[in-house]
């Protein structure tokens, strides 16, 4: 009788723990699914509409005119644009993030550090949307008197986007290099390299594939970036021959956000389109991410 | 005697470029935290004075361009979509943690999905709302659709940080819960997790920052109305925050700005305490260990 029970006992138990392991594994597919969501909605609106246009005619077209007669949907000038944007992100922000995060890892005193590091975290924090506005008020105001043009522009969407991607660059690289093994450092040191060449002779190029990896992560940021871009970049579609750093352009997501709020239609399918587009970019990055943890994780 | 001077000469020359590299470095480091006041100063100085009640809690019109039903539906969006994404992220990392066998395939895949989804554009979480929540569920423009979207979106932050929280848990933990006779699970609830809490709730303050800041998945999903007062009905359309703040600056005009500068102010005030939040969390978990 007694015996029963306990087994009784021990049957809940069990019923219970492998219940409960069951509902974990769930929770652990819900990203899965939710990927494979994102991928399926997002290539069975886009798709059909890229078809209807042609693949060509789509991607390697430079003039966009959904009001035209015949309409066009051509998306070079903002596949392009989104290049210009995140090169330019990347000249600006990755020198300073880089050197910014050598500072940190190498230089900082240890009081500054505790005024440093959390301002570079609160600048991670910050919405695009206020880095659009600062962009609007101050930077293309800035770009339109020491450069000229009306200022919204390639540059200024450059300045933001490099700004916006710092903090990224700077904490992965910090802490690659501090997972450089002193020894290094000392090797160096004791041949009577100074603490700047050892810097970056010895410890920034042993930590290079972390510095590698905040730059990919950086091009991502640079690349999905929206709000802060369309607030600053002018976003009119521009030829080909007509780009340039002072110009204003439009971007893969600003064509996105700038028109999804009165298309429809083929209008609408190719804005999503856009958005495959933008989401195959973003594929290439992570994949080759991946491959890059793998590489430094082998040796 | 002349090999000696140019020794020197090397040297000094090595010294001067070596000092110019150590002021670059520090240039640079200044330069990081000084656009981060700058930025911060130019909101707040120019958005604070044009806070008061009735941008606050008052009814919106034109005169007040209230923020209420904005700062309602934000906070909407917030505690729903954690009750959602909470538990399915932390039993998501139980299970990676705690269940999952090594080298286990399901374990890579579910780490290749999360990655991804840390990895994917807020406008294509945007876009994939709208045809999804929006469209086929047929929750049409809401803060329910925005909801759903959110919830997705703040998924892999509070796997991430709920994972290495549980990580953190030193073995002899679970070993001792074991060794009394507990069961896995109980070990799991009564042990792991909360000596994991820290850690998870300083994922959760992450999620709550970037749901404030979000503006490109929700403009779709949750849509850019404003309400003269808040609803809590969820399938009405509301703008957060951040949205406000959007349309009132591409408004251009001087009254919609500064009040833009004030939504401003208000968000950044946020993200702040969010971030104090977490960092003392942080150093909270580093001193126990």
């Amino acid at each position: 009788m007694v015996r029963s029970k306990i087994t009784n006992t021990e049957h809940k138990i069990n019923l219970y723990e492998n219940v409960m392991q069951i509902v974990f594994f769930i929770s652990a597919l819900v990203s899965v699914m939710a990927v494979i969501a994102i991928c399926l909605f997002l290539l069975l609106r886009g798709i059909p509409a890229i078809a209807e246009i042609g693949f060509m005619n789509f991607v390697f077209n430079e003039k966009w005119g959904p009001a035209n007669v015949p309409a066009s949907y051509g998306i070079l000038s903002m596949i392009v644009g989104s290049m210009y944007v995140t090169a330019g992100a990347i000249v600006i922000g990755v020198p300073i993030g880089l050197l910014c995060a050598v500072f940190l890892a190498e230089f900082c005193p240890d009081n500054l550090y505790r005024i440093v590091k959390p301002a570079v975290n609160l600048l991670a924090g910050i919405p695009s949307i206020i880095y659009g506005f600062f962009g609007m008020e101050i930077v293309v105001p800035f770009v339109r008197e020491s450069f000229g043009g009306n200022g919204f522009s390639i540059l200024s969407a450059s300045i933001i986007l490099g700004i916006m991607i710092l903090p990224t660059v700077i904490s992965i690289s910090e802490s690659s290099i501090r997972a450089v093994p002193s020894s290094y450092a000392e090797g160096s040191l004791g041949l009577g390299a100074t603490k700047e060449e050892t810097v970056f002779r010895v410890v920034v190029p042993a930590a290079k594939s972390g510095v590698l990896t905040s730059i990919i992560l950086g091009i991502g940021r640079a690349v999905g970036e929206t709000m802060a871009v369309v607030m600053v970049a002018g976003n009119s579609v521009m030829p080909l021959n007509k780009i340039a750093l002072l110009k204003p352009i439009r971007t893969l997501t600003t064509n996105i956000v700038t028109e999804m709020s009165y298309a429809s239609g083929l209008h609408e399918a190719s804005l999503i389109g856009t958005g495959v587009v933008l989401f195959v970019f973003i594929i290439i990055l992570n994949t080759a991410l991946s491959l890059l943890k793998s590489k430094s994780s082998r040796n | 005697m002349t090999e000696r001077t140019q020794d020197e000469k090397y040297l000094k020359k090595r010294k001067a470029h070596s000092f110019a590299l150590k002021a670059l470095i520090w240039l640079c480091g200044i330069l990081t935290v000084g656009i981060l006041v700058y930025i911060l100063l130019f909101i707040l100085v120019r958005g604070i004075p044009n806070i008061n009640m009735k941008f606050l809690f008052g009814q919106y019109d034109s005169e007040t361009l209230s923020a209420f039903s904005s700062i309602i539906a934000t906070i909407e969006i917030i505690v729903i979509s954690l009750a959602a994404a909470l538990p399915i992220g932390v039993f998501c990392a139980i299970y990676l943690t705690e269940y999952a066998r090594r080298g286990n395939k399901a374990v890579k895949v579910i780490r290749l999905a999360v990655d991804t989804l840390a990895g994917i554009p807020s406008i294509v979480y945007g876009l994939f709302g709208m045809i999804f929540f929006v469209g086929i569920l047929g929750f049409r423009t809401s803060v329910l659709s925005g909801i759903c979207t959110v919830s997705i979106m703040i998924l892999p932050v509070i796997i991430s940080s709920s994972e290495e929280a549980i990580k953190a848990v030193p073995d002899m933990y679970r070993e001792g819960s074991l060794g009394l006779g507990a069961t896995r699970l109980r070990t799991v609830f009564k042990i792991v997790l909360p000596t994991a809490m820290p850690g998870i709730l300083s994922g959760v303050i992450l999620a709550i920052g970037r749901i404030v800041g979000e503006s490109a998945a929700l403009i779709f999903t949750s849509g850019t109305n404003v309400l003269k007062a808040p609803t809590l009905d969820l399938t009405a359309s509301q703008r957060t925050l951040a949205i406000h703040m959007y349309m009132l600056a591409g408004e251009g005009l001087p009254h919609h700005r500064d009040m833009a500068f004030a939504t401003g102010a208000i968000l950044i005030i946020i993200v702040f305490a969010v971030n104090m939040a977490a960092t003392k969390l942080a150093s909270k978990i580093g001193r126990e260990q």
